[in-house]
This record gives structure tokens, sequence and C-alpha cells, in this order.
């Protein structure tokens, strides 16, 4: 029997600690070919769950590029993020195919369930919630991404299970 | 041994396509039955999801939608051999929502293992590519500007023209960029065909290459898109292992090296400048045109950029002819577009067709009314810029004329159905919404203006001195249509304006409307 296993999704995996060596050899392994600053940084997302603040003048001397060019680079795209997400980011399609099917009901099961606003992680840094405009799964929504994995037709009860289970799997047994 | 499909694209999973592999192979293991499992694209057919198929002597036999519970009861009732089931539909080829289609740029998409470059060159593949290497570069751009064929990202303008621009542009070094940021709601055939099809995107981008007098190109796909981005990543692996990418492919003197690059969640960056200066590292900022990106673009080097279905639109005019291309569809709109009906549809999916049906025609035959049996109330086409359209302008033909005659558009073909239960004053805020959102900041009549836009229609919403909040609303969506840099400003109107015109009862509720 053989399987094509399909792309894999990226397990929640324990993310590294800050540390400037680590980000420098991620940078520099990530600066290859020409216009590197998103690889750049999403490489030190990808490792750190998040661009550091601090990461800003490394990369920014890498690349030989302004701190105000890269920090303005940070702060534009909606998936750079400044601070640690939490263990769990729950995304939430907020697009119009999703409105049609209960979307609204959905975001506002989210909210108040998780009692987060878009874009707040929980106090115990468990769960983040963020809203994103479409994932393109636009004829089985209301759709919902768990760690970079998408579920389709889910509503309040279906998206309290997905969290309870991604908090249980993300927490360190 | 019995080849049993069960589809890896992104949106199966969402409904547990994986899970139900996973009980197939463990059923199959326990009866020590000879399954080999192979995971194809997607069909289409979003309902049918997960959409099982056997192998047969008759051909392929499908099920769906399959749970991990019906597993068992699928195997009992001999679905190996292709047995009739509750779940089951017959010969997939045969069911009438899919063989009504002109499935051409979508031919492999759900046939084909999309990681296997010899299922794809046995279904067709490198045809194209073969052909375009005996051919000049300025041959490649005539036949696709004869075949008719329009850029399908949206604006829809002559993709060989595009091409003999660049080609004719002065330069040392010129691009190929696929346009694979696919930001609309209500669309995913981009999607469906890099995480079903990938190896077709990679040889439409080596011909791009050599229309236009490329060595590099990039594929510019969104962060939302993660299974895309790693078939893509997989397929351009082995296309270099198989000689179809790098210097000297196909045995040729042509050589062609291709990149993904990641977006970040900029809605924007699917505007092709503002994508460009993305690609560079840049803020996702539009620039002005001119200079068109065909004469400076990345790296203010000649670029050519394509939609992801452009390009797959070229594949099949250099495989089967300009003529074979141009003989579907009407009018000034050329070949086949594929529609995504998405939203509160029962059947929703990709439906490639010949431009010229109705949007009667599309609602009633493939989408089978709305999901939840209510009464369609309105349809937005073309994506969050797309007009609003009601019930007496459902007898418009889909093609790019007609549509643009309604103050509407076909884009990028996403059709979003709304039940009678939608709040149209709702939709019309939500579009001034995401423009504010997602706007770069370049221009003020799109920064400012959707703000604007959102405080006038929540007063009007309010009830408010209605008559004199509309007319400022009017005036406000015509600046913004002739003054923003970019579609996004340009457009965002488009939507609101439907509302008003269609469906202003939903804007006046309040008290106070006829002041």
């Amino acid at each position: 029997m053989t399987v094509m296993p399909p792309a894999e999704y990226p397990a929640p995996t324990r993310r590294e600690d800050w540390s400037e060596e680590t980000a420098l050899s991620i940078i520099r392994a990530a600066a290859t070919g020409r216009g590197p600053l998103l690889p750049v940084l999403h490489a030190l997302q990808g490792a750190f769950g998040y661009v550091d603040p601090r990461a800003v003048a490394l990369v920014a001397n890498e690349l030989n590029l302004s701190r105000a060019d890269v920090y303005g680079v940070v702060t534009f795209y909606a998936d750079l993020r400044s601070s640690p997400p939490g263990q769990v980011r729950i995304q939430v399609c907020r697009g119009e195919a999703c409105q049609s099917v209960g979307g609204h009901a959905l975001a506002e099961h989210a909210t108040r369930s998780l009692d987060l606003g878009f874009g707040e992680t929980t106090p115990d840094g468990s769960v983040t919630l963020d809203e994103v405009f479409c994932l393109g799964n636009c004829a089985l929504g209301p759709t919902v991404c768990v760690n970079g994995r998408l579920h389709g037709r889910v509503h309040g009860h279906k998206l309290d299970q997905l969290i309870g289970d991604s908090v249980a799997i993300g927490e360190p047994s | 041994m019995t080849t049993v499909y069960v589809p890896r694209d992104s949106s199966a999973r969402s409904v547990g396509a994986d899970e139900v592999a996973d009980a197939i192979v463990h059923e199959a293991l326990r009866r020590g039955a000879a399954v080999e499992l192979v995971r194809n694209g997607s069909r289409g057919m979003m309902w049918l999801e997960p959409l099982v198929e056997v192998a047969t002597a008759q051909g392929r036999v499908a099920y769906g939608p399959v749970t991990t519970d019906a597993v068992v009861g699928l195997f009992d009732a001999g679905f190996l051999e292709g047995a009739v089931h509750e779940l089951g539909h017959g010969a997939t080829d045969r069911i009438p929502w899919l063989a009504d289609q002109d499935r051409l740029t979508f031919s492999r998409v759900g046939v084909i293992d999309p990681l296997s470059t010899q299922d794809y060159e046995a279904n067709g593949g490198l045809i194209a590519l073969r052909r375009a290497l005996t051919m000049e570069p300025g041959e490649i751009c005539d036949e696709v500007t004869e075949s008719g064929l329009r850029g399908r990202g949206g604006a829809g303008f002559p993709t060989g023209v595009k091409w003999a621009t660049v080609l004719a542009a002065p330069g040392d070094e010129k691009f190929v960029v696929c346009n694979a940021d696919e930001g609309d709601s209500g669309t995913f055939a981009d999607r469906m065909l890099m995480e079903g099809d990938p190896f077709m995107l990679i040889e439409a981008m080596v011909i791009a290459g050599i229309a236009v007098g490329a060595r590099e190109g990039f594929v510019y796909i969104r962060s939302e898109y993660p299974d895309a981005v790693a078939t893509m990543r997989a397929a351009i692996e082995s296309a270099y292992q198989a000689g179809w990418l790098g210097p000297r492919l196909l045995d040729s003197d042509y050589r062609f090296d291709l990149e993904i690059r990641v977006g970040a969640g900029a809605y924007i960056c699917g505007e092709e400048t503002a994508m460009l200066d993305s690609l560079e590292g840049k803020r996702g900022v539009v620039r002005a045109k001119p200079p068109l990106p065909a004469i400076e673009g990345l790296f203010a080097k000649p670029t050519a950029i394509n939609n992801v279905l452009s390009l797959a639109s070229v594949l099949v005019v250099l495989a089967s002819g300009a003529e074979f291309y141009r003989d579907f569809g009407v009018g000034r709109s050329r070949g086949t577009q594929v529609f995504q009906l998405a939203g509160n549809v029962a059947r929703g999916g990709i439906v490639e067709t010949a431009f010229g049906m109705t949007l009667a025609e599309m609602l009633e035959r493939f989408a089978g009314g709305s999901l939840s049996g209510r009464p369609i109330r309105a349809v937005q086409v073309g994506g969050p810029l797309g007009a609003y359209l009601a019930p007496t302008q459902f007898d418009l033909p889909l093609d790019y004329e007609a549509f643009a005659q309604a103050q509407a558009m076909v884009g990028h073909g996403g059709i979003v159905v709304f039940d009678d239960t939608v709040d149209m004053a709702a939709q019309a805020r939500f579009a001034m919404e995401f423009c504010a959102v997602e706007s770069c900041g370049k221009c003020t009549p799109c920064r400012v203006g959707a703000v604007r836009g959102v405080e006038l229609i929540d007063r009007i919403v309010a009830g408010e001195n209605v008559t004199a909040d509309v007319a400022l609303l009017e005036d406000l969506c015509e600046l913004m249509t002739d003054g923003s840099l970019c579609a996004m400003g340009g457009l965002t109107p488009q939507p609101v304006r439907s509302v008003l015109q269609y469906f202003p009862e939903d804007l006046f509720r309040s008290k106070g409307t006829s002041s």
C-alpha cells in the first residue's frame, strides 16, 4: 500500500526563546536572493512566533536597510506580529462568503466564549484570536483556521470543541 | 490492487478528508484488501467533499460526502468494486454537474496525483511547453493574442498584448511574476489549481519566460494558503529534478528559475504594483502608473505579471491552438471562465464554462439554490469590490461587457450568494470597512474616503439627516471612483452603489427616512 501524504500542517511546536545569536543565523540563512526582507521576517516569525522588536536593528544591519524601513514593513503586514502569540492561534474568516452562512454569529461566539477581541491573546498565553479575510474555503464556510489547519462548516459548538482540543494538545504534558 | 482517491485539497481536508483517508487505510489493512491510496486534488464539487473515488474497470466511481463512520459500510457494500451505496454517485465523469462543464484549465485537477511528474506528462502535461520551445517568442505572444485570452485576475487585459509589450521593452533582464494573491472572498480557483495541478503553473511560467525573454520568475502566494505554498514548493523541487526548470530545461537552450514568495496578510498585495513592492521587500504600497510594470516592473525591470488562471489558460491555447480556445465564449469574452460558487449555495464549487451563461442558470442549474433553502436575495460577483446583484438582474449573461454595462464586474469569477436574511446595509458598510482596513494608505480618496464612508452609512442607518447624507455618500463614491490610485479605492464604491440602487430599503429602515 502506498500512501501519498498531504502537505504537513505545522504542529504547535515549542518556539525558540529570543536570542540574538539565533536571530542572526536565521537572518543570514534566509537572506538569499533579491528583495529578501519578507522571507527573512517570515523566517524569524517562524522560529520565534513573532518578530521581536530587538530583531529590527539586526535585520536592518544585515540587509543594509534603515531601521525605519524594516519597522515600516513589520507594522504594515497583518501577519507579522511584534509580540508573542498564544500557543493556539485561531483565525476566524470574516469574508463575505463566510458572512453569508453565519460568519457574524461565529465571530461573536468566538469573542464571547474566549472573552477576547480580535488580535488579542488570553492572559495565560494559551489562545490568540485573529480575524482573517478569506481562507479560500468559500463553498464550505464558515471557516476557521486553527494553528494553520483549516476547518469548514464551523459553528459555535464545533468551534468550542476545536479550541478545547487544540488547547489540550498545546499544553506541555 | 485497487486505487482509491481521497483529495488532499485543503477544502476537502477542512471537512475531514485526512481522517477519511486514515480510516480507509486502516480498514483496508484490517481486511487485507490491496488498496493504493492516492491523494488527488479536488474535483471541485465541494458539497460532496470528502469525495472518495475508486478506480474500477468501468472508470472512476464517486462516493461522497464520506465520513469516517461510513467507511466500514462502504467496504461492506463493496465500494472497491464500485458497488451501489447510499453515498454513491456512479461514474464521476457522468455526474451531470461535472459533465455539463467545459473543464479546460481544470482538466487535470482532481484527476491526477498533483505531485506525480509521470501523471502530469501522461495527462497532457508539457505538450504546450514542448511546442513553445519550437516557436519564436513573438509567435507565442501572437498566438496568445489571437486566442482572445484576457487576464483572469480581474482587470481583463489581453494577455498576449501584455507579453508582447514586455518582449519589446528594452532591458538586459526581465521577470515573470505570477499573481497568486487570491484575496477576494468567494474565490478559490487559484488555490485549487496550485494544490491540484502545480506543474501546470510551473510549465506556464516557463512558457511566459520564453515568450517575454525572462529567465527568472516568482510566484507570489498569499500566506492564507499554506497548503498551496507547500504543494508548489514540492512541485518546483521535482521540476528541477526532472529538468523542467533550471539550465537547459527539456534539453533546450533555455534557462528558467522559479521561486515561491509568500505574502503576509495584505489584501492590497493582489494589486500588481503593490505586489511588486512587496516582492522587493517593501510595504505593499501601490505605485502610480505609468510606467507600466511591463516596461518598469520588478526591480525596475520589464515584468510580465499574470494571474494563475490566465497562465493556466495559456497552456490550453498553446496545447490545443488559439482557434480551439477562441471558439468558447461570446463577444469579446473568449474561452472559458472558472466560476466559483460560494457562500449560501446548496452545491458550491468550481464551474468552468464558456462565457455567456446567465447568472440565473448558474444559480439554478449549478448552485441548486441556497444552502439554507431560503430565497436568494443578493449575489456578489467579482469579490469584495464587485457589485451586489438583485434577483431582477439575474438574467445577466456572465461576460465582461454585459457585467460592466450593469456597473458590475465578473472579476476573478467569484459568485457569493446570500439568502433573504442578509442585511444589505451591513454589506455596504462592510465594503467601506474592508477598504479602510486594507487600504495601503498612499492616496487620500481611499485611505480617508473609506473611513468617512463607514461613518456615513452608520448615520444613514441611524436615520438622521438621511437625504443630505445619501447625497454626500453618492458624492464620496464618485470621488473615490475617479480619484483613487488603484482599483481598491476605485472599485469599493461599486458594491456600495449597488446597495443604494437595488436594496435601498435596508439603508432606510429607521425612523425619519422621509426627512
